[in-house]
């Protein structure tokens, strides 16, 4: 591997953990638009507050660290996507900005009126969120992002592969942050919110399935070089993701809640890993090539090193944090 | 303005520097709360682990509100990281690669920052104390060391060194450790720092003041007000020092820059130094002349007669914007010095409330009136001083968005819908800062009317959602 698919690999990275943990968090609060009124949905939102509370903010560097990646080792890809894709990248981050104030005022609020409003830019900024990011990915992988950066602002968001990444990026939130949240429950000794939980996830997560499988067409039609990729060298990580999501099920099915946990993660992590896979060596499809766009070999060092510093400084703490939330040692008092 | 001449006026410069002075200027507030917040905190921490139970309380307080600021602050710093691609694609193509080990490693020290402040402000209750407040020490690291790449970006620009530029305009030979540590990161770097304590330790000794005019003079209020107070006065007396050195770099390497603040029209030696004043159709009328001669080419040079180059020594369309950037640094200046003299002021009345006996020496401090409200007002100003002190190196940079190398107006997106963001941003800002502020006053009303852990309410009645998930 040469230096330059080191930090390609390196920012894929953060893609892939950002994808599952802020996944998670984002998902939480699709559950949490859809727990119904302030009196009714007043635990899972509890428990939405307690599971997400000490991490969502660690959780959402992750986005940062791509970006910086991006900007710092792709300078020209960075600017090309800004772009063409500014629509959706104005809409996710007006949806991020939304999301992180609506949650920390939600959690102060003096009054059910405050947090209905608080609670429900929180719940609505996570549903939009990781649908435009999902068509971000989805503009980039069909090759809608041309290298002179003059990408039809429309079109490269609103097209089929993109409304594809959308949909499955928001259910796949909410499938992981279902299993998540329904494991944690059952953690807190809230059985009847875990058994809740479990069943509404079987749907999604069938949900999921089908609308991966009815995306099979459309993905062939709208995005050949990457769905070509898939079906070859992508291929063996697509099956574990669905493997890894057919054994979710069946673990949640047998109320297997922790074990199901670890596998929802393969079943998400894998199908990024696929996406990345299937997508080298381009940066943007058909358009940039990683390797023809990457900078001197001085900052990809930089850039080398500064994750080697943060695999030091950062990994073990934030195993520490998790840890923590894990076995409620941080939680909301 | 005629709406033909609006019309073809309306590219994007002009909405996406307001748009990004609003995002900074709101991001920077809260910034210095995430550098400067968590050492006050963890001085009460200690001294609450010692026994005093009011410290411990006051610590507990702010560590919520701090929570609150700093999820506000991971959303508006991640909308600047977005800024940055979607208003100046042309700064970010050319010099990304420049800048962005500075923001790579900024990045590491804000994941530290959010991983400890997690662990800390979750932890109550749920941790040994002696621990718990040593997960403060990562989150003070992370501020400081933060803040300082951040900053070396914006010294860059003031300075921009680390890279070539070949004969075809590509960027080469960069060299990324060379960006960070310019020539104007240090004495920025501390200038910004120093300003964080002075906007922290003035706005939250502010609000505590406002609770003791109130009526509320019990110890917990006067430790509230004392240690973020002590926390400015150690370091408002050393910020004109830096600043006069901050200056001198200016002067120094963008000559232009400080002909703007100090309005100097034509290249002098011997330059005198006029305070204040406005600029009002290009001329500086009300300004006061000291009558020291060439004082300003000694503040500048450390030399009397040295020359202090004025701005007819560059065309007009290399020139900020002269009434501008005086205004700030006038506003800067004078609210610095009202602030030492603040901080003169409270040393006074400490040493003669000392004298007069070793006991209730803070409510002799506290107990005037004028004392008082002067504290209260020093909070917003010293956040004025923090806002005009940017304006005043922003906006007399310009028309550079990279000192001598780029153009603003060629950095710029050439996207058309910029007003639209910018509108739908204000309203956004407008709405953060509503609910920030409404927020953090509604738990500091329920904190005084002896509500403990702030709930959150899930559904009427009471009995309903308040209790633990598990119950």
């Amino acid at each position: 591997m040469n230096l330059v698919d080191l930090v390609a690999a390196i920012m894929f990275l953060g893609v892939v953990l950002y994808a599952i943990f802020a996944g998670a968090d984002f998902g939480s609060g699709v559950w949490d638009l859809v727990a119904g009124s302030a009196e009714r949905g007043g635990r899972l939102r509890r428990l939405i507050d307690h599971a997400i509370g000490p991490v969502w903010e660690a959780n959402h560097v992750w986005l940062i660290f791509v970006l910086v990646f991006l900007w710092t080792g792709f300078p020209d890809a960075f600017a090309q996507l800004m772009r063409t894709l500014a629509i959706p990248f104005w809409l996710a981050g007006l949806g991020i900005v939304l999301r992180g104030a609506g949650f920390a005022f939600r959690k102060f609020s003096p009054s059910v009126a405050w947090a209905r409003v608080a609670g429900g830019l929180f719940a609505a900024s996570s549903l939009i969120t990781p649908f435009f990011l999902g068509a971000i990915a989805g503009g980039v992988a069909s090759g809608r992002v041309p290298a002179d950066g003059t990408g039809d602002l429309w079109t490269s968001w609103l097209n089929p592969t993109s409304v594809l990444g959308g949909v499955l990026a928001v259910l796949t939130c909410t499938f992981l942050a279902g299993v998540f949240l329904a494991a944690d429950a059952a953690g807190l000794g809230a059985l009847d919110l875990a058994e809740a939980l479990r069943r509404r996830s079987l749907f999604v997560g069938a949900l999921t399935g089908v609308v991966a499988l009815a995306g099979i067409a459309p993905l062939a039609a709208d995005a050949e070089t990457l769905f070509d990729r898939l079906a070859s060298r992508g291929l063996p990580l697509v099956a574990v993701s669905a493997v890894g999501g057919i054994v979710t099920l069946v673990l949640l099915n047998a109320d297997r809640l922790r074990e199901a946990r670890a596998s929802a993660v393969v079943a998400v992590g894998s199908i990024v890993v696929g996406w990345g896979v299937a997508q080298y060596p381009w940066i943007l499809v058909d358009e940039m090539r990683i390797d023809a766009v990457a900078t001197e070999s001085a900052t990809l060092w930089g850039l080398v090193v500064a994750f080697g510093i943060a695999s030091v400084l950062v990994v073990p703490p934030l195993v520490f944090l998790l840890y923590l939330a894990d076995r409620n040692r941080v939680g909301v008092e | 303005m005629d709406l033909v001449g609006l019309v073809a006026a309306s590219d994007a410069l002009t909405p996406a520097r307001n748009q990004m002075a609003l995002s900074l200027g709101w991001h920077i507030i809260i910034a210095c709360f995430g550098m400067a917040m968590p050492a006050m905190i963890f001085v009460l921490h200690r001294r609450g682990l010692a026994g005093d139970a009011d410290a411990l309380e006051i610590a507990k307080r702010w560590s919520k509100i701090g929570a609150v600021l700093f999820a506000v602050g991971a959303v508006s710093g991640t909308i600047l990281s977005f800024e940055l691609g979607l208003l100046w694609p042309g700064l970010m193509e050319q010099f990304g690669d420049v800048v962005g080990l500075a923001f790579a490693l900024e990045g590491i020290a804000f994941f530290v920052e959010a991983i400890f402040l997690g662990i800390y402000v979750y932890g109550w209750g749920r941790l040994p104390g002696r621990m718990h407040s040593l997960m403060l020490v990562p989150i003070m690291a992370a501020g400081v060391i933060g803040s300082f790449m951040v900053v070396s970006v914006n010294a860059w620009m003031n300075a921009p060194t680390g890279f070539r530029i070949d004969e075809s305009g590509d960027v080469v030979d960069i060299d990324p450790l060379a960006a960070i540590f310019n020539d104007h990161v240090w004495l920025q770097a501390a200038h910004m720092y120093l300003a964080a304590v002075m906007v922290v330790g003035f706005s939250l000794s502010a609000v505590y003041a406002v609770r003791m005019l109130q009526g509320h003079k019990d110890r917990l209020h006067r430790l509230g007000a004392v240690v973020p107070f002590v926390f400015a006065a150690i370091v408002t007396p050393i910020q004109p020092v830096v600043g006069h050195f901050a200056g001198q770099r200016i002067a120094d390497d963008q000559p232009i820059k400080l002909a703007a603040i100090e309005v100097i029209e034509e290249t002098e030696n011997r330059a005198p130094l006029k305070l204040g004043g406005l600029v009002i159709d290009g001329d500086l009328r009300g300004a006061l002349e000291i009558p020291i001669p060439g004082l300003l080419s000694f503040l500048s040079h450390n030399d009397f007669d040295a020359e202090v180059v004025g701005l007819d020594s560059v065309p007009v369309d290399e020139r900020p914007p002269v009434a501008i950037v005086h205004l700030a640094y006038t506003l800067m200046i004078g609210i610095g010095s009202a602030l030492v003299l603040l901080v003169g002021w409270s040393g006074w009345r400490y040493r003669r409330a000392r004298r007069e006996g070793p006991d209730g020496v803070a409510e002799r401090v506290f107990g005037s009136r004028w004392f008082l409200r002067s504290m209260v007002l020093a909070g917003p100003a010293a956040i004025v001083a923090l806002e005009t002190g940017w304006i005043t190196t922003e906006v007399g940079r310009q028309p550079w968005i990279v000192h001598g190398v780029m153009r603003t107006e060629d950095a710029v997106t050439d996207a058309g819908y910029i007003w639209v963001t910018l509108t739908v941003l204000v309203v956004v800002y407008a709405a953060m800062t509503f609910g920030s502020l409404a927020t953090i006053f509604s738990m500091s009303r329920r904190w005084a009317a002896g509500e403990e852990d702030l709930a959150t309410p899930y559904g009427p009645p009471d009995d309903v959602g308040l209790h633990e998930v598990g119950a």
